[in-house]
């Protein structure tokens, strides 16, 4: 197809998340590609339903009535592609899913502290639960290796070791406890096998699982010598994988993947595919850091340098997995960022009762506050949980500190619900607690995978939609580090605007202070800090900045890093109420 | 906007697959008419494995071991048979460690299945068998009414259904569970604490179909050997009016529990089937419908979470809900005569 055409074709991206289905449509305005719309509906993967197809039709009717144009044939309820000389239809769909359960995984490498670590980060990239890992530490007999992975029923077996023309004995033992695992079990229920270890071993590999596997993947090596792990290419093959599973576990994903000419992704791929190509792209010298809130699995993408990092966590998913969030943390530490007196006995019914209804929205100040609370540990121990696996060039200036960061990107229901970005703002400051000087977006309409999925097919639609100001931008953040108590004088902030006029603000720890700055316009800040406080330019050290305007404008931080709220719990609440009026309540 | 159906029906046509784990062999038939302590279906299953390495025990190549292995795919071994024998001035033997079936013999291996469990498959309920599914279980269809729950400890059983509590939003405590009650299915309130449970064990019952569970309760309920239906959630939650009136009403009739895990891609979830006389077969309930004016919704949601109302009037477009979220939303006229907004994704339709 002649580029022209290629470059003037109007996208529709399809996103099918757990609990809700999005339309979006991309096209050209004025010879640049624009987001026009989007339209969205409940996902229909579960039952009674049991077919997105049902959900992504509804979407798509939405869309339509928003456009204004039809893009569903009105006879067969069938997409129109291409798009025809009356103005119906689309010249091509991408789209993205995240809807499914949980992918239970097995993790299968040689040596605990490195393939089964690449493996295990490998199986974090996508929507997984490990429920079991083999390695050579691993002293339990061969035939006990295989029960237990018979017994864990696995959609899927991760397989990592050995360095390319290394180890291969060991690797076969593995090889060997998994064939008979997946030959021990039903036909339909063999589980797809990713292969990314020692390449010489391919063949042999082929021969002892191909028969006996769902489906085998064979990919380069992640970890083709001791100390490189390339992750990127097994990366695609197991985001391929993925959507073949579930296509055998639900319906209306293959009609899906024909409209998308079989470029469906998983959701989190095609994020983490978007901040690989922006770290690149803007040659980011810090970090861009995109998390996602929502009811799948909150997952984080971090670029460093166009290196990604990539962390899927359905444990940490606000939808039918909330309760299972009682795992690994205490309740006590939801409940520090409510600004209700709620009981620990009620929030935790309040957990149970929520993840029987993932779909479900709350309708009262008081839920969306508790949800809120819920939705900031979340994001709290997903971050922290991906930072294991940030680069070394992420040097953080503390141990429980975040590295610096260029940008920060937030999206997914919990952020984007549209009830007040001075809340999404809070809840991705307390979530994450990022230090030094950043400008945070708001992916309100969940577009950073569609964009992800729209650039395999069109290298201008990203950058395009992206520079015409698809995402809202919340403001400049100032994260001030310090040693202080609450109540001193930490920073002095000058913000000096363009028309000569200027706005001051003397920073006590313990509080946030916003100086307004409009979306669109920048500004010179000057900042002072004391007792030694870190304001992004080092210790103790002064400096002045240009920084870009947003919703709230720049924000200055001084709540501390890490953030430690006041044990009292009237006190707390009391900092928590003051902090949400500050943003706009 | 389509809407998920919560079953609470007085009489409907109920469908049911009942199926094995693992393959086995299937005793009913089509139009067999069956009882629900039937075993419909049994099966053999290996818990465990045992992994013979022939070859690397005498330490010859795979090929040279195939031609030791003394045994077959499928032979059936006694503790102590002769799996593999290596003749010579070094003869050696390797037997079977414990009883098992030989799974697959080659390669220079045998893998045996041991540690048998007989699996039986009972029909849970009465009624007829539609379909068989070969090797693994039947279709049954019946009649009567069907109230469908949130959670279930993965049980199954039956009994007669008898009442103990009088208003939706009654605690069930062991005090009230007695030796009379031995066997009986029990529909009770709100459960608080582990006791009661465990009084329920002790007599012991066949069901305790509850409004509502403290969640620090859910892993005894999990230890239970009985069946535990909950209708309407966790915490303190009164029983839905719509399962209260049809449960209290059916007191003393013969009941099926299927506290089965609500499974929310596959559809199943628990239910209490109460097998009915029919002259003519009702319809089988919808799994789903599109929102309208009149049905009759449960919310799933607070403020009025678990409560029973009619649909009044679908908005157009997007509602504003007090939490400051918009979203698609039907005014719902409650039976206590107040009428709410609740955004349909908060609501799922009663019948």
């Amino acid at each position: 197809m002649p580029a022209s055409l290629v470059q003037n074709e109007s996208i529709l991206a399809i996103d099918v998340g757990a609990a809700v289905t999005r339309a979006v449509m991309f096209d050209v305005v004025e010879g640049q590609y624009r987001f026009v719309a989007s339209g969205q509906a409940p996902s229909t993967a579960e039952a009674p339903f049991k077919d997105i197809g049902i959900g992504v039709r509804e979407a798509i009717i939405n869309l339509q009535n928003i456009m204004g144009t039809t893009l569903l044939g009105p006879q067969d309820n069938n997409l129109i592609a291409p798009s025809q000389p009356d103005g119906t239809g689309v010249d091509a769909v991408v789209a993205t899913l995240s809807a499914g359960p949980t992918v239970k995984t097995v993790v299968v490498g040689l040596l605990s502290d490195v393939s089964v670590q690449s493996a295990r980060r490998l199986a974090e990239s996508t929507y997984s639960r490990v429920v079991e890992t083999l390695d050579l530490s691993d002293h339990r007999r061969p035939d006990q290796q295989m029960d237990s992975i018979v017994r864990s029923r696995p959609d899927l077996v991760v397989l990592a070791g050995g360095t390319d023309g290394g180890a291969s004995r060991s690797i076969q033992k593995m090889l060997e406890a998994v064939g008979l695992a997946c030959y021990l079990m039903p036909m339909e229920k063999r589980p797809m096998i990713l292969y990314a270890g020692n390449q010489k071993l391919a063949n042999d590999v082929q021969e002892m699982l191909g028969g006996h596997a769902g489906k085998l993947q064979i990919s380069y090596n992640v970890r083709p010598s001791l100390d490189t792990e390339d992750l990127a290419p097994a990366s695609f093959e197991l985001a391929s994988l993925v959507i073949k599973l579930r296509q055998r576990q639900i319906k209306g994903i293959e009609e899906l993947n024909l409209w998308a000419a079989g470029n469906v992704l998983p959701t989190a791929y095609a994020r983490g595919r978007m901040i690989r190509f922006l770290s690149k792209l803007y040659e980011s010298t810090r970090g861009l850091l995109s998390v996602n809130v929502g009811a799948a699995a909150t997952s984080v993408a971090a670029g460093f340098a166009g290196e990604l990092t990539l962390g899927v966590y359905p444990q940490f998913g606000l939808g039918e997995n909330l309760a299972g969030i009682l795992q690994h943390t205490e309740i006590e530490d939801i409940l520090r960022w409510l600004q209700l007196d709620i009981a620990p006995n009620t929030l935790r019914e309040y957990l149970f009762q929520k993840s029987l209804y993932p779909s479900a929205i709350p309708a009262t100040v008081d839920e969306q506050a508790i949800m809120h609370a819920i939705a900031r540990q979340a994001l709290y121990l997903s971050v922290r949980t991906a930072q294991r696996d940030f680069p070394a060039s992420a040097h953080a200036a503390g141990t429980d500190l975040m590295p610096p960061l260029d940008l920060i990107l937030g999206g997914g229901g919990a952020l984007s619900d549209g009830t007040s970005l001075g809340q999404s703002l809070l809840l991705l400051l307390d979530g994450i607690q990022p230090v030094g000087i950043m400008p945070v977006l708001l992916d309100q309409n969940n577009l950073l995978p569609l964009l992800g999925a729209a650039s395999s097919r069109n290298h201008y639609l990203p950058v395009q939609v992206i520079e015409s100001g698809a995402f809202i931008g919340l403001g400049t953040v100032v994260s001030v580090i310090a040693a202080a108590t609450y109540g001193d004088q930490v920073l002095r902030a000058k913000l000096a605007y363009s028309d000569g006029t200027e706005a001051r603000a003397e920073v006590k720890f313990g509080g946030l202070e916003i100086l307004p700055l409009p979306t669109g316009e920048s500004a010179r800040l000057s900042l002072q800090p004391l007792r030694r406080a870190d304001a992004g330019l080092g210790p103790g050290k002064s400096g002045t900045v240009t920084v870009t305007g947003g919703a709230l404008g720049v924000i200055i931080d001084a709540r501390g890093r890490p953030l430690r709220l006041p044990g009292d719990p009237v006190r707390r609440r009391e900092l928590i109420k003051k902090w949400h009026y500050t943003v706009g309540g | 906007m389509l809407a998920p159906m919560l079953h609470v029906l007085p009489l409907t046509t109920i469908v049911r697959e009942r199926v094995l784990p693992v393959a086995g062999k299937v005793n009913a038939r089509v139009n067999q008419r069956v009882n629900p302590t039937d075993v419909i279906a049994e099966a053999n299953f290996a818990r465990e494995h045992v992994l013979l390495d022939v070859a690397r025990t005498f330490g010859v190549s795979a090929i040279a071991a195939d031609k030791m292995i003394k045994v077959n795919t499928g032979d059936r071994l006694t503790e102590g048979a002769l799996v593999a024998e290596k003749s010579g001035m070094f003869a050696r033997t390797i037997k079977a460690p414990r009883a098992g079936r030989v799974m697959v013999a080659g390669g220079g291996q045998v893998l045996m299945e041991v540690g048998d469990t007989r699996i039986e498959l009972r029909a849970g309920l009465p009624g007829m068998v539609t379909q068989v599914i070969a090797e693994r279980g039947v279709v049954i269809r019946t009649a009567g009414a069907l109230v469908q729950g949130v959670w279930g400890n993965g049980r199954i059983d039956n009994g007669l259904l008898v009442r103990l509590l009088q208003k939706p939003d009654d605690i069930l405590s062991a005090d009230q569970l007695d030796v009379s009650l031995r066997g009986s299915v029990i529909l009770g309130g709100h459960v608080r604490d582990v006791e009661t449970l465990k009084a329920a064990a002790e007599l012991p019952v066949r069901g305790l179909v509850i409004s509502s569970l403290l969640s620090s309760l859910i892993i005894p309920a999990y230890q239970m050997r009985y069946p535990i239906l909950v209708l309407d959630g966790f915490g303190a939650m009164p029983m839905n009016s719509a399962a209260f009136k049809l449960l209290t009403t059916n007191d003393k009739r013969e009941a099926t529990v299927n506290a089965e895990h609500f499974d929310r891609y596959s559809g199943n979830r628990p239910e209490v089937i109460i097998p009915l006389p029919i002259s003519t077969e009702p319809d089988e309930p919808s799994s789903y419908q599109a929102f309208s004016v009149g049905q009759t919704v449960r919310m799933r949601r607070p403020p009025n979470a678990g409560m029973i109302g009619a649909i009044s009037n679908l908005r157009p477009g997007l509602s504003m809900l007090p939490s400051g979220l918009r979203a698609r939303a039907a005014d719902v006229k409650l039976e206590n005569g107040e009428t709410v907004m609740v955004p349909l994704v908060n609501l799922e339709v009663v019948g």
